[in-house]
């Protein structure tokens, strides 16, 4: 029996401890007409080796792509020694750190991975960690709605520039919370429109989102944005990706004040893309705003003789204590995501960082380079950007993808799903792991399938 | 092990682990203007790779974990994680595919997520399953949402309210506060049965639905479910289970039968994906035939020549949309899916039937023992309550002082003042995969703490001793926030 | 046996009133209250100027392992708050209807306080929540 060590000698002598004849008797409390029937769509048992045939069967289907996807999702190399790790079994069969006393090796790393986060955010505290980038925002929104109590509109600027699944995410979570979302209109250049804004913006508001770099790639003017949100009353809500971080301004210090949120997703910090999860959200904040903070915090303490030592501390804001009062209903988050992103953190550290984010810039300045090169196909911004672009192509771009893919390449994503006017485009991103060569295949392959 | 240094304190300027570091590309970021970038370089630590290596690994071994301890926390499922299906999700195919990768180079993913669908959709009698929420309170958001989704598609906009247990998990009205629902709690009988008559008052055009578990959070099977569900359904209401509990009937019960129109299941509880030390989990939900359109998205299906595709709300307008960036925690449904398929149709429902020999073996072992059983006159399900109030109240031992004590045995304690209306409990489930060995390990340490306890209360008090720190100061924590380290 | 002074109000939710000479009403948590909750860790204010009606939440208290509302004993407005708090919760665990005190409400009608408890019956009422 797969996983249940019991000997039919021990049963017998259990049963009879218990004082019944059958385990069966042991279900006598539950109705006869409630029992399951036979399960007739699960199949019956493989061994380990049965099913991981099936399974790598499946995924060797999904293999041998090179990838120059990104929106949200990186292909980033992964030290070695980050899943060796992160992989014991004491990290990974762990439960939540309710136990202090039994937990320390979880809950010192949680702790030095809020002091990571907070010193890429420019932030004063960092939580333990939420479920990605999408529902991390909406807690945040949430987060800022609850915060802000000196503003009497309930409106949430979101740019058109934001991850369409973060939208889509913040409005489906925030959506019984009366808070009003309005969007800001972007220029010509994939980036909100600040004239447009100084005229036809609120004169008040809760809270503005701000992604840095945005869904196309492009980074916004942050410190004008910062300031039009605090002369409006609003609380900034910062998106970021935390490698760019290690090279861009951080929200603490964007504008005249800084970002009073930041939040992002924390795939690129030592995390494989694994079809989108798990990967873990982060939230900072300003110290004055720690008690809205949703997630578990941990604190650094003594026991009772002096000795230091880390607690899961602040609960009382959380579900298990404030029940429907608490300040979200998240009780399991990322924790083992989060091991991973401290140990990669700790690797690389300050230089290692940069240096990534420096190559990721400069090989996707080499993609866009090489593929404009090709008659057609256009930058479609102007402007600084990070290591993601939006190239407008003479034929629609999800035909595109699939031409290049028979040819072994991910392209990038084709953005008219998610924007009407934007069928001929195609996001690219070329991270530190793409060669020359690969940028050359790339732009030898676009090349056939245009003039297909 | 005594090591308490942060590895911020391993730290000097200019370590580093060089074999991470890229090459320098000077000038690389020149077109950035310098008001976007950063003047200080962000305070992360520079320390060797050994000094990596050898700092976490030796803050691993400050853990307790399955892999190293019997963990018999109630509520929480701590069953074996099978090595197999973390090595089945790690395969190269699953862990480098682009979420965003189109479906024709998607295929073998997509197969696996529809098994696991119609798997789920089986072994809970539900009609549709959508596998995207990440972890159970994001399952149950996504159930309250569909039924507030359900109500308004109807125009019944009356129904402000869900119902929750006294005993139920902080989850549920904290679910129902974030969907803008009141909270009023039903109170349990002395049983630890829903109370049926109280149920029947509170009830009316106002309710929304009703959250529950089954096994409740007392540990025992509620035998009213069928007229809960009644009541409920008579009144308007719709009824959600939250699948927290689910290991002690998997196989046995589908909660589709008991009268459940939406649910969410554990799949870090109840197909074994591991904790994580606080996660990552997996909620799916599951719905009746009145909840399908409003499934979260997205989900996969198959078209008649067996291509698999993705359901998104384009295909499913009254969907309560997408709750995250991409489909979910997709390496936990793998795990979960190479767990269900070593388990097979034929293993299924010995979960069910071991994780409740192992729970009753050891309830009457304890009981036998000298133990307070909270509820002696029920069956245990996977799970059930001691209660320690009377060596509190004549000794002042407190449930968290056996917590503690257990400690230095090197078991886990089982979780403590949970549910809240059993005074100094602790609620133990053992899980079906420990051997009786185990189970009697941990009727003979209860049995010599409840000794230590008689002949020297102090001694537990002041526990634990043998672990990397002595108890902790939780007040000095929360009144002098030290949340980040600051050199 | 907790200490109920004489002179006060009580809510059944477990704050005290005390009529000042100056017509203000000061509210705090009984020694009861405090004795529940445990150590205090946080206090969370109202806003200054802020109106309420009686059974209003108006603030919180937290302990590690707790967390109430304090709900506003009469209707008025918030005139004054205690910052001492901030930096030591622990005054409403030491001194609960002393330095303990959490806010000050200037109040629509005085009468209100002849509808909370006296010390009697407060009393009484914490007798009961014990058994």
């Amino acid at each position: 029996m797969p996983f249940i060590p019991h000997t039919a000698e021990e049963v017998q002598v259990m049963l009879s401890q218990i004082g019944v004849a059958r385990t069966e008797d042991l279900f006598d409390e539950i109705p006869q007409n409630l029992r399951a029937g036979a399960l007739s769509s699960v199949p019956a048992g493989a061994s380990e080796l049965e099913m991981l045939r099936k399974l790598g069967a499946r995924a060797a289907l999904d293999e041998s792509v090179v990838c120059f996807a990104g929106a949200g999702s990186y292909d980033h190399h992964i030290p070695a020694a980050v899943w060796d790790l992160t992989s014991r079994g004491e990290f990974m069969t762990a439960y939540t750190p309710y136990q202090a006393e039994a937990s320390q090796g979880t809950l010192q790393l949680i702790y030095e991975y809020q002091s990571m986060m907070t010193a890429l955010t420019g932030l004063d505290v960092s939580n333990a960690s939420v479920y990605d980038g999408a529902s991390g925002l909406a807690e945040a929104v949430l987060m800022a709605v609850r915060s802000n109590k000196k503003a009497r509109s309930r409106t949430v600027l979101l740019p058109d520039s934001l991850h369409p699944h973060y939208a889509a995410a913040a409005r489906n979570i925030c959506r019984h919370q009366s808070v009003e979302f309005v969007g800001m209109a972007l220029d010509h250049d994939g980036r909100v429109d600040l004239e447009a804004l100084e005229t036809d913006g609120p004169d008040e508001v809760c809270a503005v989102v701000v992604q840095q770099p945005n869904f196309f790639g492009m980074l916004e003017d942050v410190d004008a944005l910062t300031d039009w949100a605090a002369e409006r009353g609003g609380l900034v809500i910062a998106v970021v990706n935390p490698l760019a971080l290690a090279v861009l301004k951080p929200p603490g210090e964007w504008g005249g004040s800084g970002a009073d949120i930041a939040c992002g997703e924390g795939q690129p910090l030592g995390v494989p893309m694994s079809s989108g999860g798990p990967a873990f959200g982060f939230i900072c904040c300003r110290s004055a705003l720690v008690r809205q903070l949703p997630g578990r915090v941990i604190g650094r303490t003594e026991d009772l003789t002096g000795k230091p030592g880390f607690t899961l501390t602040l609960q009382a804001r959380e579900q298990h204590i404030r029940r429907g009062k608490a300040t979200s209903n998240i009780c399991t988050n990322q924790g083992l995501l989060v091991t991973a992103a401290t140990i990669h953190m700790s690797l690389l550290g300050p230089v290692g960082l940069a240096r990534i984010a420096e190559h990721c810039h400069a090989n996707t300045r080499a993609l866009v380079e090489a593929l404009t090169a090709i008659d057609g196909v256009e930058a479609r911004h102007q402007g600084p950007f990070f290591h993601e672009r939006v190239l407008q192509l003479p034929r629609p771009a999800d035909e595109v993808v699939a031409g290049l893919l028979e040819r072994g390449i991910l392209g990038g994503v084709a953005l008219g799903a998610y924007h009407e006017s934007m069928n001929h485009d195609l996001l690219v991103c070329a991270t530190e792991k793409r060669t020359d060569d690969e940028i050359g295949r790339y732009a030898a392959a676009l090349r056939e399938v245009i003039a297909r | 092990m005594s090591d308490v240094r942060t590895i911020f304190e391993l730290s000097a300027q200019n370590r580093g682990a060089a074999a991470q570091h890229l090459s320098e590309r000077p000038g690389a970021m020149d077109d950035i203007p310098a008001s976007l970038r950063r003047e200080r370089a962000p305070g992360l630590p520079e320390v060797s790779e050994l000094q990596v290596v050898r700092h976490y690994t030796n803050l691993s071994r400050k853990n307790f974990s399955i892999d190293t301890n019997f963990y018999p926390l109630g509520s929480c499922t701590m069953k074996y994680n099978p090595r197999g299906a973390h090595r089945a999700a790690s395969l190269p195919g699953f862990l480098n595919r682009h979420p965003l990768a189109p479906d024709s180079a998607s295929q073998g993913f997509m197969a696996c997520l529809h098994e696991l669908q119609e798997i789920l959709k089986d072994v809970t009698g539900m009609q549709g399953v959508s596998l995207t929420p990440m972890a159970g309170a994001q399952g149950e958001f996504a159930g309250v949402a569909m039924i507030r989704a359900y109500h308004e598609a109807r125009g019944d906009h009356a129904r402000n309210e869900i119902l929750v247990p006294s005993a139920a998990h902080g989850t549920n009205p904290a679910t129902a506060a974030m969907c803008g629902y009141r909270v009023a709690e039903v109170p349990v009988n002395a049983s630890g049965d829903v109370d049926l008559e109280a149920l029947k008052l509170a009830v009316g055009p106002q309710t929304a639905g009703l959250m529950m578990t089954n096994p409740s959070t007392c540990g025992v099977f509620e035998r009213g479910i069928e007229s809960i569900a009644a009541v409920v359904h008579d009144a308007g209401g719709l009824l959600y289970y939250d699948g927290a509990n689910l290991n002690a009937i998997l196989g046995k019960v589908k909660p589709g039968s008991m009268g459940f129109d939406v649910l969410h299941m554990n799949l870090h509880k109840t197909f074994a994906t591991p904790h994580g030390g606080g996660g990552p989990g997996a909620g799916p939900v599951g719905v009746g035939e009145r909840l399908l359109p409003y499934l979260p998205v997205p989900f996969v299906a198959q078209d008649a020549k067996g291509a698999y595709r993705w359901v998104t709300d384009a295909e499913l307008p009254d969907s309560i949309g997408r709750l995250s960036a991409y489909a979910g925690n997709a390496g936990i449904l793998l795990r979960a899916l190479a767990y269900a398929l070593m388990l097979g149709r034929e293993g299924m429902h010995r979960v069910g039937e071991y994780s409740t020999l192992n729970a009753n073996y050891l309830a009457r072992r304890l009981e036998d023992a000298g133990f307070e059983l909270a509820y002696p006159d029920r069956r245990a399900t996977h799970e059930f309550i001691l209660t320690f109030s009377e060596s509190a109240r004549s000794r002042d031992v407190t449930a968290m002082d056996f917590a503690k004590r257990l400690l230095d045995y090197g078991i886990h304690s089982p979780t403590t003042y949970f549910p809240l209306l059993i005074p100094e409990c602790f609620l133990i489930e053992p899980t079906e995969t420990e051997t009786k060995a185990e189970l009697d390990a941990f009727v003979d340490a209860l049995v010599a703490i409840q000794r230590e306890a008689e002949a020297d209360p102090e001694k537990v008090k002041g526990a634990p001793y043998d672990l990397p720190v002595r108890r902790l100061d939780d007040v000095k924590a929360a009144r002098e926030l030290d949340l980040a380290w600051r050199g | 046996m907790s200490d109920v002074p004489q002179e006060l109000k009580y809510a059944r939710t477990h704050e005290w009133a005390r009529l000042e000479e100056d017509g203000t009403i000061t509210v705090g948590i009984s020694d009861h209250a405090q004795d529940a909750l445990g150590d205090v860790v946080y206090v969370e204010h109202p806003e200054p100027g802020q109106p309420v009606a009686a059974g209003d939440e108006a603030g919180v208290v937290e302990s590690v392992k707790a967390a109430s509302d304090i709900y506003a004993p009469v209707s008025g407005s918030v005139i004054a708050v205690n910052e001492a708090l901030d930096d030591a919760p622990e005054t409403v665990n030491q001194d609960p209807y002393g330095d303990g005190w959490f806010f000050k409400i200037q109040p629509d009608d005085v009468a209100e306080l002849d509808e909370l408890l006296d010390s009697e019956a407060y009393a009484e009422l914490c007798e009961n929540e014990e058994h």
